[in-house]
């Protein structure tokens, strides 16, 4: 078993240093999610215009490290992209994590294909998918 | 003196590698490995004895009631318990726990009334009450750990202590902090208060001389999978004048001595309050684990167990990098620390590509690791199979794991 297909140098400084790490005081809607695998704990904060695009995305939290990264990677990937772009995205990289086989990954799935080393560790999958989680659900609670 | 090296022969999952290492397994509190005298233990019953029990007239009826009796009667000595009609089998502490905030707590407890707990319980020793609160009006009080939980507050019991306080449920050792309560004072003291008592005994049954009346406590619970026994099985103590008083858990078969379509007769205690066929093979595992615990003594284990998680304290302080939770000195068998810059989880992955089994997270424990300002830390829980290299080993793969993450 190999830890460094998990633990690679570019999700070790994601959980090192996240990208859009904070609160975001003019949300438009929050998230907290918990991980079932007890010592994780995200929030996500979304703004969404009016347009339903995702205009600025923030989280805040603890966890391990593949918590941490994964969610940073995903705040990357959604900022600027529509709700339901966001939510297309949020499918893919779940099927890339858990589904029997990894689905073709779209044009600017970019740095989330390190991830898929979560497949052989599937005790983590759910660190992995903490804060997408959460994302989904703040989009759909946005939704009404 | 236990003999880890020997007694380890006795255990057959032990003797396997995970990803090429020795298995070292340091996971205890959550549950125990199992001797081959249970094991056979439970496959001679299947193969010989099984059947329902207690009402049948046939030989392996016969047998089997036999058995189970013999294990409810064993558990008696087990804790110097006065009658084994004192002895209820469970599914485990958590169940046990269960019955009592039901058949004890809703039918005693009103508004106005105290329940009195630690900071440092279990979830199964929290949740239920704080259902049972709920349910009767009752409130719930709680006694303080100290700083980095390395004890109760020492002013705490007579602070908290009032004319209201109907019950006080406290853990004998807990799971998380390696804390061990003085379980016959606090007995006594809440006693003098006209307080009844629950001992939260999953973590001290199978790891010290437990005497139900030199503690004399009113109630007791522990489960049999943290003490060399199998999963699903548990035992209630429980003083006879109380159970006598109180009103069944769960109706069924098993607990009556007569039924019409409009009213119900009920055993006697302990009969009243097992209600169903009852985990009849697994009780009888529970003897043998019993069984096998008292040839090696239980004093011994103890000795085994303090000694061990003394120099796993030691051995972890060392290393530099690790906030320990817990006391300094007179520890039972467990230590749950936090690494400096590497999350729990990501510490137990690596411990155990390295064939180290440790636990991650909260251990059931989510308020007390919040009060402290550890949300996820790391545990590693000894038993009479492990050994000072085993804790050295421990001590070598946290340093690697430190300077992997760390740099």
């Amino acid at each position: 078993m190999n830890l460094d297909e998990l633990y690679q140098t570019v999700i070790l400084d994601h959980a090192q240093r996240p990208r859009n790490y904070g609160e975001l005081p003019q949300a438009t809607v929050f998230v907290q999610g918990d991980n079932p695998t007890c010592g994780d704990e995200v929030t996500v904060y979304l703004k969404i215009s009016p347009d339903q695009k995702i205009e600025d995305i923030k989280f805040k939290g603890a966890g391990c490290a593949i918590s941490q990264a994964s969610t940073s990677l995903m705040t990357l990937k959604v900022k600027g992209k529509t709700c339901a772009e966001a939510l297309a995205l949020n499918d893919v990289f779940h099927d890339m994590l858990a589904a029997p086989e990894v689905p073709p990954l779209p044009p600017g799935f970019g740095d989330l294909k390190l991830l898929e080393g979560v497949r052989k560790f599937p005790q983590r999958v759910k660190c992995a998918t903490l804060g997408w989680n959460a994302m989904k659900q703040a989009i759909l609670e946005a939704r009404g | 003196m236990l003999n880890p090296e020997l007694i380890r022969k006795d255990f057959p999952i032990l003797q396997q590698q995970i990803n090429g290492h020795p298995l070292v397994y340091l996971d205890n509190a959550a549950t125990t490995q199992k001797p081959r005298s249970v094991i056979h233990r439970l496959v001679h019953y299947y193969e010989s004895e099984n059947s329902n029990v207690h009402r049948g007239l046939h030989e392996l009826s016969n047998r089997a009631t036999t058995a189970y009796e013999a294990a409810r009667e064993r558990t008696r000595t087990y804790l110097n318990a006065a009658e084994a009609d004192e002895i209820i089998f469970t599914r485990g502490t958590t169940e046990s726990i269960n019955l009592i905030t039901h058949a004890w707590g809703l039918s005693q407890l009103k508004p106005g009334d105290e329940i009195l707990l630690t900071e440092a319980e279990h979830h199964s020793n929290l949740v239920p009450w704080q259902i049972l609160a709920q349910r009767s009006g009752a409130a719930l009080k709680f006694i303080p750990v100290t700083a980095n939980g390395a004890s109760l507050d020492p002013a705490g019991l007579d602070t908290h202590l009032t004319p209201r306080t109907k019950i006080f449920a406290f853990t004998h050792i807990s799971n998380t902090l390696g804390l061990v309560n003085p379980a016959a004072e606090f007995c006594r003291r809440a006693r003098a208060n006209g307080t009844l008592t629950l001992v939260d005994a999953a973590q001290s049954a199978g790891h010290r001389p437990l005497d139900v009346r030199e503690i004399d406590c009113d109630f007791l619970a522990f489960s049999g999978h943290k003490m060399a026994g199998p999963t699903g099985i548990g035992v209630l103590y429980g003083r006879r004048t109380l159970l006598e008083s109180m009103p069944p858990f769960m109706g069924g078969g098993e607990m009556i001595s007569s039924v019409s379509y409009d009213s119900v007769k009920y055993k006697p205690a302990p009969y009243k309050f097992e209600a169903g066929t009852p985990n009849i093979a697994d009780a009888i595992g529970l003897h043998a684990a019993m069984d096998y615990l008292d040839s090696l003594g239980r004093a011994a284990i103890a000795e085994h167990d303090m000694h061990l998680a003394a120099y796993a304290h030691e051995k972890l302080s060392g290393l530099g990098f690790l906030r320990i939770l817990g006391p300094e000195q007179g520890r039972a068998g467990l230590v749950t620390f936090a690494m400096q810059g590497v999350h729990a989880h990501d510490v137990v992955e690596m411990a155990n590509v390295h064939g180290v089994a440790l636990r991650g997270g909260h251990h059931c424990n989510q308020p007390l690791m919040k009060k402290l300002g550890t949300p996820a830390t790391a545990r590693a829980s000894f038993y009479i199979y492990n050994t000072p290299a085993e804790v050295d080993r421990l001590a070598s793969v946290l340093q690697k794991i430190h300077d992997y993450f760390v740099r």
